[in-house]
């Protein structure tokens, strides 16, 4: 833990309007190891997604700091790719231009224009999009637009790959199958994630540790769960693993015992 | 993937063992049937009702004006009179008996210099207010103002200051439609949605990359409602411009038949002018549908 590859350190958000100021989030200390793949669950309006955008940099902490391979980052880059929970490609240009346009962002000057290409192709390709590269967002599924927007995220060589809700808005079936996907890329490059969910069971599938966040105001971290489960993982044979109904169990209880969501009065 | 396709095909075909199968066979795909008649069916349902409507009311202004002592004269008078207007739009009889074509390319001419500046100035200053949240309060109240000033009360002074009719003419065109190209690209700039903006940001798009890459075509669709309204004022305007200060165009084709009262050939250029202003809008629409493709769908 001492070489550790992101660090979230004494993050507090709070958010001002006027004379009223309400505490987001408090204390919040997190460290992540090169190549972990680290799930953040809670409640709607507990501040994961105010967590994630700090650290993506598309917001300010108000005290503490984000240091990613020993160095403090405070604004948005390519080495924190998003993956949006509303895929937010744009509209006007096709698949291919999509990535295409992050290729050439982060990669002028350093690949040859016909290395860039293979790039926007070979990335397409991990996602399974290739088919479609001539397609504009409006044309294909919710689905589809969220692996271009996973395309897209590692076309950027991130060190960090930021997911807020990548299959939040998805039906159950593309879910599972975009979980799925993103396993398998996860195994083959190796990437450093941190997602946001609000799904017990994504969260355990995927994660390699689960960071279980209390309710807001002033949200912290709860709980910090292992999940000792080794991969590649197989979601069937899982189905019945002891460890993983264990892990499960956990998270639920923190969910709905310890910490239920209380509607606002 | 392709596995349970397999699957099912066959139970498919098992669950309808001795069904009859009724073959109508089709006839021959006829050229003249399939294509040929819903096309013109099609094309008779577009232009049919308009022209109904157009000789119905050529009849009733017919019917009205053929009675003795009626002020306007009658389609067939305007016919008779305005023979060589209406059947060759570009004759050159002498250097001020020249055809509705050559007077109508003329006012182009001027309302694409006008038009040209507006749209150029109007989109940069709209981003510019789109932008700023300071710029929009101080200046939307001053344009709101001055954008329902008429085109004609612009003329005195754009005179005065330019002391010439042509660069008037056009600058009276340019104040007139440059107002709505502003303000709708405005409105476009500030509803760029903030995932845009998230995606520039983790990119690092510099601010001339962000103009091109995500400002103009995600504000696109507003900036071409802006061009649309534009064009239509900037030819309202010419007409009136013309009128006031002389020279070739169709504007002062009308006044100077007021002053000749040539009634008959009024009526004409107004039936050019309103056509000219259907076909430019039109082509802005056209040209609007081209660059906006997609970027409406989300």
């Amino acid at each position: 833990m001492t070489h550790a590859y992101l660090q979230i350190q004494g993050i507090e958000k709070t958010f001002k309007r006027g004379s009223h100021e309400a505490i987001v989030l408090k204390d919040i200390d997190l460290t992540v190891d090169k190549g972990e793949y680290v799930s953040i669950i809670g409640h709607s309006g507990c501040g994961k997604s105010t967590l994630l955008n700090i650290v993506a940099g598309l917001i300010d902490a108000t005290t503490g700091g984000v240091i990613l391979e020993n160095r403090e980052v405070n604004e948005p880059g390519p080495d924190r790719a998003v993956v949006f929970q509303n895929h937010s490609l744009l509209p006007w240009l096709t698949v291919y231009d999509n990535v295409s346009l992050a290729v050439n962002k982060v990669f002028a000057g350093v690949k040859s224009r016909a290395e860039r290409h293979d790039w926007t192709l070979h990335n397409l390709d991990l996602v399974q999009m290739t088919h479609a590269k001539d397609k504009r967002p409006g044309e294909i599924s919710g689905g589809m637009k969220q692996r271009v927007g996973i395309a897209r995220a590692l076309a950027m060589e991130p060190k960090v790959l930021l997911l807020d809700e990548p299959f939040g808005a998805l039906d159950a079936l593309t879910r599972a199958h975009l979980q799925d996907s993103v396993m398998a890329i996860h195994q083959k490059l190796g990437n450093t994630v941190m997602m946001i969910t609000h799904d017990v069971d994504e969260a355990v599938l995927l994660s390699d540790r689960i960071v279980m966040m209390t309710n807001g105001p002033a949200a912290r971290i709860g709980e910090i769960l292992d999940v000792p489960l080794a991969r590649p993982r197989n979601r069937l044979e899982l189905a019945g693993n002891q460890a993983y109904l264990k892990c499960r169990q956990r998270v639920l209880e923190f969910l709905y015992e310890r910490h239920r969501f209380v509607e606002a009065a | 993937m392709n596995m349970p396709v397999l699957k099912t095909e066959p139970s498919v075909k098992a669950a309808m063992p001795g069904a009859d199968v009724l073959r109508i066979t089709p006839a021959k795909p006829n050229l003249v049937h399939s294509r040929l008649l819903p096309a013109l069916r099609d094309a008779a349902a577009a232009v049919l009702p308009p022209l109904v409507m157009i000789i119905l009311l050529l009849t009733v202004w017919q019917i009205l004006c053929s009675k003795p002592g009626a002020t306007l004269p009658s389609p067939t008078k305007i016919w008779s009179e305005a023979y060589d207007l209406i059947v060759d739009p570009f004759f050159v009889a002498g250097p001020q008996d020249i055809g509705l074509g050559w007077r109508v390319l003329v006012s182009l001419q001027r309302v694409a210099v006008g038009y040209g500046f507006a749209a150029v100035i109007g989109i940069m200053l709209g981003t510019i207010i789109g932008q700023s949240v300071w710029a929009m309060r101080g200046l939307d109240p001053i344009f709101q103002v001055l954008r329902t000033i008429s085109p004609l009360a612009w003329l005195p002074i754009s005179l005065a200051a330019f002391r010439d009719s042509q660069p008037s003419a056009i600058f009276v065109i340019f104040i007139t439609s440059v107002w709505p190209i502003i303000i709708n690209t405005a409105v476009g700039i500030r509803n760029i949605p903030q995932d845009y903006r998230n995606v520039a940001r983790v990119l690092r798009l510099n601010p001339l990359e962000f103009f091109w890459k995500i400002m103009i075509p995600s504000a696109a669709p507003y900036i071409f409602t802006g061009l649309r309204i534009g064009i239509g004022l900037s030819w309202l305007a010419i007409v009136a411009a013309e009128m006031l200060t002389g020279g070739v165009g169709i504007g002062f084709f009308i006044w100077d038949a007021w002053n000749s009262s040539r009634l008959s050939d009024i009526v004409v250029a107004l039936a050019y002018i309103g056509i000219v202003g259907f076909i430019l809008d039109r082509i802005v629409a056209v040209i609007a549908t081209i660059v906006t493709r997609g970027t409406a769908a989300n």
